[in-house]
């Protein structure tokens, strides 16, 4: 057992939680600090997989920081799988039997990709699209891929989906929901994302399920049947239902688990000096408006920072401020500020809608059916800026004050055709 | 590995090339109707490139496609790459070094390479071709061709598209077009340069005394290009670069940027994102910086020391005149650039006015011969192989493929070093991080040329106020997530 002279914190996972809680913790304390991750001994961009893959980057552009800054940051990085964890004599025990003791434990493991259900799930050439070892195995299966199934009507669905068709790879897009990713994204929205991955070339099938996976006689995959019957020649399904918490290695451990590791808002678990941020954290008591599981990078970064300071003496609370998330659907940007939902109650929010005649943009303004409030945006194919909107919606402003303003919230690049006018016009007519 | 080229980009190819051979066999073969074998290579060239550049882009929606870059041999440091570095290298060799294998011919008649660009050369500045001819005209060219395919490539973002023209009007116009047609219709006059736009210290034989003679006796010519020179210098570039930054000459008017962001583009990946080459960079780009502002001034000290110079301006004049600048300079800088610069340079800058300052008083106390007690002969020479030829084009172009296309513009540009201490310290320009939406995913710093890691500005909220950021806007527009965006107006928080 390896022993520290002073109070030591082991991070579990070195994606952006992790290492945003070391950094944060780095710069305030001397402790000594372990990251232990199984995937790869630095930090990368796990979003930027993707990238590698169609060949716009090398993998090592997808590291933040060059491979010393861990060393010089005196931040000992370790390559290991962690199997279990005794959470109250406090030491964990890796794969090869070797243990460490911690004074402080931050679990943050992330999430593992959920698992296609209909039989021929296990074959080779079935696989999901999340850690580093999933884009090395695509990588090494590329060479005989023709064509590609992927399962799954969401975000890493739509890039796995990107990545193989920048390969010149025929690609289906399987879809449940009878419109893409249409429990997040508005009708008008996930319409426009349709059109726009058809028009890639990409074969889309709502409403449509899998029924079972065909193995080939090299032991691979070799074609599928859907719900509808029909058969799709393939040589690699992609598996992209959503994510969990990767918590299965916890299950001994005496911490509490839910679907992910519980945690009250000050991401504290049920044993004391465990904690748990980022994708693989449950909040017990999310607030209002607000899921138990953010499976996004942008909770994880705030987590890290949050528990950073209360571990430095600083307790505090994970308040999260307006939700926002963005992505990119093949060619098509998309940010999101505050709350707009998908198929909203009409007593709580109404939307304002304006969608340009024949170009892929798009602008939704949600607010409060009776005082006008302004409640969320959602742009396609329009930068907005973040800190403007931040602010509208902390100071309660109104959709009119809004729409009004629109302007000092732009963010395209310069010389850019502007849709604001128009917007302000459409606006007015609808006022009337 | 590489997405297979399709037929009709393959033809085009082809056709580009055979083009290219075309021009390149006058090396071996005289034509005798030079006239129809430079127009069907020409023609050739551009219908290869062109149509390449359309059937690479058009065949599919408009949008950031850097789809294999990372698997080409050419563009990722391998084989190909290499091999082109070596042919490109090999021709500013020639170019610089030994135009006689060109064909060029100091003493009489040209041949070869040179020759056949004759009727070109006759037809617009009425006079046979020099190998720099030659040269002005691929490189006019290559920014023509390869910036139709470089706005196909990102016709879905308008200040691409914009920029792109603009670099293709000031290298076709005011680069080749104008200062060639000017000299024929000034056939008497000495030579002295007619690219408007090339300033000191990009053009660092402007103050020398031959040039500086010949202006003098250029007419009315001669001296409108001395006093825009020095406008362009002293009142055009500080306005200009406060309120839009160094990219409005970088990347929007000069011929080496031009050059760099057309040609260039498929090579910008390459540039190192290392720490350690940013510390390298910042010292070899002000080393330069200084040796040519001392050259110069060492230059104009000899001039001013000879009988042609006249009486109007004397040595004691000229020394009053630098240590003035130096001494503001210094003032600037403790202003402004205590805060911003780091300690490192500010000392740095300060210490090498302050020797400069008690060198020029010492020695125009004693009206000594050589500046620096070094003969400025010498000097210029020096900075002519050194850095006019060997660093700008040999290094500066031949090593487009394996360092990147702005090597020269980020390790030896004494004008980017200038331009930038000035973006740094006095100007509007900023690139604006959105917020929290950096995923840190790191195609903004892949992409950019300057070798500037962009995102770790990004991934901590921070804008991005860097001296050396020529501001193409390509980080902004390859960023998957709306985080950049180039700005100027003014405003409060531009760190």
């Amino acid at each position: 057992m390896k022993d520290f002279p002073k109070k030591n914190i082991v991070i579990l996972g070195n994606g952006i939680s992790g290492i945003t809680a070391a950094r944060h913790l780095r710069k305030r304390t001397d402790r000594p600090i372990t990251i232990i991750s199984e995937e790869h001994p630095y930090f990368f961009s796990r979003t930027a997989l993707m990238y590698v893959y169609m060949g716009h980057m090398p993998f090592e552009a997808t590291q933040p920081y060059e491979n010393d800054f861990w060393k010089k940051n005196n931040l000992n990085c370790i390559q290991a799988r962690v199997k279990n964890i005794n959470g109250r004599k406090k030491y964990l025990e890796f794969k090869n039997g070797e243990t460490m003791s911690f004074d402080v434990l931050i679990i943050a493991s992330g999430s593992k990709p959920n698992q296609l259900s209909c039989p021929g799930n296990d074959l080779n050439g079935v696989h999901g699209m999340y850690h580093k070892q999933d884009l090395d195995r695509l990588e090494s299966l590329s060479h005989s891929i023709k064509s590609a199934v992927i399962v799954g009507g969401g975000l890493i669905g739509i890039e796995l989906a990107e990545m193989l068709h920048s390969r010149g790879k025929k690609v289906t897009l399987i879809v449940r929901e009878n419109s893409f990713w249409n429990r997040v994204l508005p009708d008008a929205e996930s319409k426009m994302i349709n059109s726009h991955i058809e028009a890639h070339g990409i074969r889309l099938l709502l409403e449509t399920e899998l029924k079972a996976i065909i193995p080939s006689e090299q032991g691979g995959v070799k074609e599928v049947i859907t719900n509808k019957g029909e058969v799709i020649p393939c040589e690699y399904i992609g598996s992209t239902i959503g994510v969990s918490p990767n918590v299965d290695f916890l299950k001994d451990s005496g911490i509490a688990l839910g679907r992910g590791v519980l945690v009250n808002s000050f991401l504290e678990t049920n044993l004391p000096d465990i904690y748990a941020i980022g994708d693989c954290a449950e909040q017990t008591q999310p607030q209002k408006n607000r899921r138990p599981i953010e499976a996004v990078w942008y909770t994880g970064k705030i987590m890290g920072e949050t528990l950073a300071n209360t571990l430095c003496g600083k307790r505090k609370e994970y308040l999260p401020n307006h939700w926002f998330n963005s992505a990119k659907f093949f060619d098509i940007e998309y940010q999101t500020y505050g709350r707009v939902e998908a198929d909203p109650d009409p007593k709580e929010q109404k939307q304002f809608y304006w969608q340009h005649q024949n170009k892929n943009q798009l602008l939704r303004l949600s607010y409060h059916p009776e005082t006008e409030i302004l409640q969320g945006v959602n742009v396609m194919g329009i930068r907005m800026r973040h800190k403007i909107f931040e602010q509208w919606l902390d100071q309660n402003k109104t959709l009119e004050e809004v729409v009004d303003r629109l302007q000092e919230a732009y963010f395209d690049p310069e010389f850019s055709k502007n849709p604001i006018a128009k917007i302000k016009a459409d606006f007015a007519i609808i006022k009337q | 590995m590489v997405n297979k080229k399709s037929l009709s980009q393959n033809t085009a190819l082809l056709l580009g090339f055979l083009g290219l051979l075309l021009w390149s066999s006058s090396f071996w073969i005289e034509y005798q109707n030079k006239t129809l074998m430079l127009s069907i290579g020409f023609l050739m060239m551009s219908i290869g490139v062109i149509g390449y550049s359309y059937s690479l882009y058009f065949t599919s929606l408009a949008g950031i496609r850097n789809n294999g870059v990372w698997f080409s041999s050419l563009v990722s440091r391998s084989i190909w790459g290499w091999l082109l570095g070596l042919v490109l290298t090999g021709f500013y060799v020639l170019l610089y070094f030994y135009p006689e294998f060109l064909g060029y011919n100091e003493a009489g008649k040209s041949s070869g390479l040179v020759a056949f660009f004759d009727p070109l050369s006759v037809l617009l500045n009425g006079k046979p071709a020099t190998q720099w001819f030659l040269y002005g005209t691929v490189y006019t060219l290559a920014i023509i061709l390869f910036g139709i395919k470089f706005i196909f490539k990102y016709r879905n973002n308008r200040y691409q598209v914009f920029r792109t023209i603009s670099v293709i009007f000031f290298q076709l116009g005011f680069a080749f077009l104008i200062p060639e047609i000017l000299s024929k219709l000034n056939q008497d006059l000495p030579y002295f340069s007619k690219d408007l736009k090339n300033m000191w210290p990009l053009n660092y034989y402007f103050f020398e005394d031959w040039h500086f003679n010949n202006m003098l006796n250029g007419g009315n010519l001669g001296l409108f290009i001395l006093i825009f020179g020095l406008l362009m210098m002293f009142v055009i570039s500080p306005i200009l670069t406060y309120f839009f930054g160094k990219r409005w000459y970088c990347s929007w008017v000069c011929g080496c940027g031009g050059l760099a962001e057309t040609a260039g583009d498929p090579f910008r990946q390459l540039s190192s994102k290392k720490i350690s080459v940013w510390k390298f960079e910042r010292w070899m780009i002000h080393v330069v910086l200084v040796f040519i502002f001392i050259t110069t001034i060492a230059v104009i000290w000899t001039y001013l020391g000879s009988e042609t110079s006249g009486e109007t301006l004397t040595r004691k004049y000229f020394a009053n005149v630098i240590i003035g600048f130096l001494i503001l300079l210094i003032l600037v800088i403790l202003v402004w650039g205590r805060k911003e610069l780091n300690k490192d340079a500010v000392n740095t800058i300060i210490s090498i006015a302050t020797i400069l300052i008690f060198v020029i008083i010492w020695q125009s106390k004693w009206n000594q011969e050589n500046l620096m007690f070094v003969d400025s002969y010498s000097l210029r020479k020096w900075y002519g192989f050194g850095v006019g030829a060997a660093f700008s084009g040999v290094l500066g172009v031949g090593f487009y493929p394996i360092l990147g296309s702005r090597v020269w513009c980020r390790f030896g540009c004494p004008m980017a070093a200038i331009l930038g201490l000035q973006q740094r310290l006095l100007s509007r320009f900023r690139i604006t991080t959105n917020g929290g939406q950096c995923i840190s995913c790191g195609n903004c710093s892949s992409y950019c040329e300057m070798g500037i890691d962009v995102r770790s500005y990004a991934q901590n909220e921070e804008n991005i106020v860097r001296s050396s950021c020529v501001g193409c806007g390509i980080c902004a527009t390859v960023c998957p997530r709306g985080v950049l965006k180039l700005e100027n107006v003014s405003s409060k928080n531009r760190y």
